[in-house]
C-alpha cells in the first residue's frame, strides 16, 4: 500500500502483523495493542523495530511508558467521518510527547490530510492514490490557523500578538 | 461589531478558492457525488427536495447593514429574490445552482460571510442573545466570547468529525433569549460571590427525537479558561460519544447514559491537564476582541419626546407596536426595535431582497449600521433613538415588518418543512400561515397575550416544537399529514419540554385545535396569568379533555 511520509511517497518498510500470525523472523513489525501487551518483552528484544497500531477505542495512555521504544504508532480511521483518532493523535503528541512516526490508516482521504497533519500525523497509508498526488495542494490550501495544536504552526492569535508588539515597537 | 482582520479574511478567501476547485472537479466529473457530498456540506450546501439549499452563517446573530444588503443581492442574483432566516440565527437560500456557488461564496466573502460549518458533524454557528450589547438586563456583551469561540471552532482539526453536530449558545443576561438549555453546550454569564463575571456551563441539552434540558457541569468558569474547558468537553465527547446509532450520537445521550456526575468527572479530569496550556485567554486577547464590540457613539437624548407621545396617543397601531415590538435598551433615550417577519399569511422568517435592503438602510440611518437575527426568525434594529421610532415604524410598516405581534400567538417559529426539506414528514409553513389568518384580530391576539407556537415538520425539531408553549409536530400517517400537539414547553431560563396532548390531528383539525386550546386558557386563566403559567398551574388535563371531547 502506498505510504506518504513527510509529504513524499516512500517504501513502507513495516510489516503489519495481524493477531495470531506468526511474526516474520526479522524486519520491523507493527502489532495491535493486545499483542503488544502480551508479548512486549519478546517484541522489544527484536532489533529491527516495533510499532503499535491502536483501535480508535484504545486508550493511548496504555502506551505512555513505551513511546520512546516504538518506531511507529498507527491509528485508524474506519470511516473518514469517525474522528476519534484525531484526539488520540493530539494526546500522543501533546500529552505524551511522542516524537516517532504517527501513521494514519484506514479511510484516509485527501480532504482530511490537513486536519490530520495539524493533529500530529506525519505518515499516511492511502488506499486512494489521490492522497499521494494532492499533498501540496491540500496542505497548502490554508496558510492560517486559529487553534494551537502543538503542530508548530503559529496561530492567528500569535500573529496578532507579534504584530501588536512590533507596532508598539515602531511607535516608540 | 466584529470586523475581520487580514488573517480572518485570508482564511475565508482560501476557503472560497478551495471550494471553487472542488466544484470544478465535480462538474468535470473528477469527483463523484458521493465524494463531493461531504465537501459541499462543509460549505453549507444541501441538496433538498427541489434544488440546492445554501445555509449561510450569521455568527451570534449579528449582521452589519453591508452584510444584510449583500444578502439581498444574493437573493436577487442567485435565488428567487428571497431568503429564509432560521431558528439558529442563520439565513438559508433555497434555489441555488451548483455552478454559481463559487461566485456566490466570493460575493459573501467580500462582506466577511460564508457557509463554513453550517452543516456536518462539527461545531456549528454559535448563537447568542439577539439583544447582546444593547439589552438593559444584560451583565455583559456575550458576543465577545462568541467571537472568541467562533475563531477557536473554525476548522478545528480535532473536532471536525464528531459523532454528531454540536451547537453552542450563550446568554449574557439572566433572562435567557438564546435557549441555552436546549443546546449541546449552554453558557450563561453571571457573577460569582467575589463579583467576577464568568460562565455557568451546561451540557447535554437538545431537541430532536430525544429532547433534553442541559445539566450544569460547572457553576462558575472564569473567562480565561473558556476555551480550555470547551476543548475538554469536546474531547470527552469525541472519544466517548456514541457512533453506533445516528439517533443516539448527540452529547445529550452520552450525558444521559453515563450521568452528569461521571460526565463532570471526565471533563474536569481532562481539563486539569490542559487548563494552563496554550488555550488560556489572557486579558489582552479578550480586550482585543472586546474592542470590536465597543458601544456605538450614542448621543444624549432629550427626556421629553413630544412627537412620539403625540403619535402614541393618536395612533393605536403605533401604540400597540411600541408596547410589543420594543425591548428596553441599556442607554436612556434608545430602544431595541424588533422587525416582525411574521405578517399575516406569509412564511415565518422569509424576507425579500427589497425588504433586506430597506432594513439595511434603516440600520444605517437609525441603528449604527447594525442588525440582529433572532432565533425566533425576526430581525432587530438594536440601537434606535426613541425620537426616531415613528419614522422607523412607518418604514417597517411599509414593508410589512411592523406587525405588533412579537412574542404573541402569531409570532410563530416554523421550520421549512415539506415545502422544501427532504427530511420533513409534513408541511410547517402552511400551518403557520393558516394560524396567522385565524388569529388576525389584533385585539384578540393581545388579549391572549404572551404565547409561543413552534412548528416542526419532522422529529428533528428544527422548528423547536418541544419548547413551544404550544408545540406542533408534523407526522405522516398513511401518506397524509398529521400534527401532534405538545403543551407547556419553554426555552427560557425555566426551560421545559412540552407534554404530548394526545393523538395526532389531521391538517384540517389542527387550526381548530389551537383555537380550542386558547378557549380553554381564556376560560381558566387567573388574573394576568400567561398561557404557559396556566398550563404549569393546571397541567395539560383540562386542555386535553376539552380538545378531545370535541375532536
Amino acid at each position: 500500500m502506498p505510504l506518504l511520509k513527510n509529504g513524499k511517497e516512500v517504501e513502507d518498510p513495516w510489516h503489519l502483523a495481524v493477531d495470531g500470525d506468526t511474526l516474520p523472523a526479522d524486519g520491523p513489525v507493527i502489532v495491535f495493542l493486545p499483542r503488544w501487551k502480551a508479548e512486549r518483552e519478546a517484541l522489544l528484544r527484536r532489533n529491527s523495530g516495533v510499532g503499535v497500531r491502536l483501535k480508535n477505542t484504545d486508550k493511548v495512555a496504555e502506551l505512555a511508558d513505551d513511546l520512546d521504544r516504538l518506531g511507529v504508532v498507527a491509528l485508524e480511521f474506519p470511516k473518514f467521518s469517525d474522528g476519534r483518532a484525531y484526539t488520540q493523535a493530539r494526546l500522543l503528541r501533546e500529552r505524551y510527547a511522542y516524537r516517532g512516526e504517527l501513521r494514519a490508516t484506514g479511510n484516509v482521504l485527501p480532504d482530511q490530510l490537513l486536519f490530520m497533519h495539524r493533529c500530529g500525523f506525519d505518515a499516511f497509508e492511502a488506499t486512494d492514490s489521490r492522497v499521494l498526488r494532492n499533498w501540496e495542494n491540500v496542505v497548502g490550501a490554508f496558510s492560517l490557523f486559529y487553534q494551537p495544536t502543538g503542530d508548530g504552526r503559529a496561530t492567528v492569535t500569535n500573529l496578532r500578538h507579534t504584530r501588536a508588539a512590533s507596532d508598539n515597537e515602531g511607535s516608540r | 461589531m466584529y470586523a475581520y482582520d487580514e488573517y480572518d479574511q485570508a482564511i475565508v478567501d482560501q476557503r472560497v478558492a478551495q471550494f471553487r476547485d472542488q466544484v470544478r472537479r465535480r462538474i468535470a466529473g473528477e469527483l463523484s457525488e458521493d465524494e463531493f457530498r461531504p465537501l459541499r456540506l462543509q460549505n453549507g450546501l444541501y441538496l433538498q427536495l427541489h434544488a440546492y439549499m445554501l445555509r449561510i452563517a450569521v455568527p451570534y446573530g449579528t449582521l452589519s447593514s453591508a452584510q444584510l444588503r449583500q444578502l439581498g443581492h444574493i437573493a436577487r442574483r442567485y435565488d428567487r429574490n428571497y431568503g429564509h432566516f432560521t431558528t439558529r440565527q442563520n439565513i438559508q437560500f433555497n434555489w441555488i445552482k451548483l455552478e454559481e456557488m463559487p461566485d456566490l461564496l466570493a460575493d459573501l466573502a467580500r462582506v466577511q460571510m460564508h457557509g463554513i460549518q453550517t452543516s456536518g458533524n462539527c461545531i456549528r454557528n454559535i448563537t447568542a442573545d439577539q439583544y447582546a450589547g444593547a439589552a438593559a438586563d444584560e451583565i455583559e456583551d456575550g458576543r465577545v466570547y462568541c467571537e472568541i469561540m467562533r475563531q477557536w471552532s473554525t476548522f478545528h482539526p480535532e473536532f471536525s468529525f464528531l459523532p454528531r453536530k454540536f451547537k453552542i449558545a450563550l446568554t449574557g443576561s439572566p433572562n435567557d433569549r438564546a435557549a441555552v438549555r436546549v443546546h449541546d453546550i449552554g453558557l450563561r454569564m453571571h457573577r460569582d460571590a467575589a463579583g467576577e463575571i464568568g460562565f455557568e456551563v451546561m451540557v447535554g441539552g437538545g431537541q430532536g427525537r430525544t429532547p433534553m434540558i442541559a445539566k450544569t457541569i460547572r457553576e462558575f468558569l472564569p473567562k480565561e479558561h473558556l476555551l480550555s474547558y470547551l476543548e475538554a468537553i469536546l474531547r470527552v465527547y469525541n472519544q466517548f460519544g456514541r457512533r453506533d446509532n445516528l439517533f443516539k450520537a448527540r452529547i445529550k445521550i452520552l450525558v444521559h447514559e453515563i450521568g452528569v456526575e461521571k460526565m463532570r468527572a471526565a471533563v474536569e479530569d481532562e481539563w486539569q491537564q490542559i487548563k494552563d496550556g496554550p488555550l488560556v485567554l489572557p486579558q489582552a486577547t479578550i480586550d482585543a476582541i472586546a474592542a470590536h464590540f465597543a458601544p456605538p457613539d450614542y448621543r444624549p437624548q432629550p427626556a421629553d419626546q413630544p412627537e412620539v407621545d403625540l403619535l402614541r396617543r393618536g395612533d393605536a397601531e403605533f401604540a400597540l407596536w411600541e408596547k410589543t415590538n420594543l425591548f428596553p435598551h441599556k442607554v436612556p433615550g434608545y430602544a431595541i426595535v424588533n422587525a416582525s417577519l411574521k405578517p399575516e399569511g406569509l412564511a415565518p422568517g422569509d424576507a425579500t431582497a427589497e425588504q433586506m435592503e430597506i432594513v439595511a438602510d434603516l440600520a444605517d440611518r437609525y441603528s449604527f449600521s447594525e442588525v440582529r437575527v433572532t432565533h425566533a426568525q425576526n430581525l432587530v434594529l438594536p440601537h434606535v433613538a426613541v425620537k426616531d421610532l415613528p419614522e422607523v415604524w412607518r418604514r417597517l410598516r411599509e414593508i410589512g415588518f411592523a406587525t405588533p405581534n412579537l412574542g404573541l400567538i402569531t409570532d410563530i417559529i416554523a421550520c421549512p418543512g415539506l415545502d422544501y426539506c427532504s427530511l420533513a414528514n409534513a408541511r410547517s409553513i402552511p400551518v403557520a400561515q393558516r394560524l396567522t389568518h385565524r388569529f388576525s384580530d389584533l385585539a384578540r391576539v393581545h388579549d391572549i397575550g404572551e404565547l409561543q407556537i413552534k412548528i416542526s415538520g419532522c422529529i428533528n425539531a428544527c422548528g423547536h416544537h418541544h419548547v413551544g408553549h404550544i408545540g406542533i409536530l408534523g407526522v405522516e400517517k398513511n401518506g397524509e399529514e398529521f400534527y401532534q400537539i405538545t403543551l407547556g414547553g419553554s426555552a427560557d431560563q425555566d426551560a421545559s419540554i412540552g407534554t404530548i396532548l394526545g393523538p395526532a390531528l389531521s391538517s384540517n383539525a389542527v387550526i381548530d385545535a389551537v383555537d380550542n386550546l386558547i378557549g380553554t386558557y381564556l376560560d381558566i386563566r387567573q388574573g394576568g396569568e400567561t398561557f404557559l403559567r396556566t398550563v404549569r398551574r393546571v397541567g395539560v388535563a383540562p386542555f386535553k379533555e376539552r380538545l378531545y371531547a370535541t375532536a
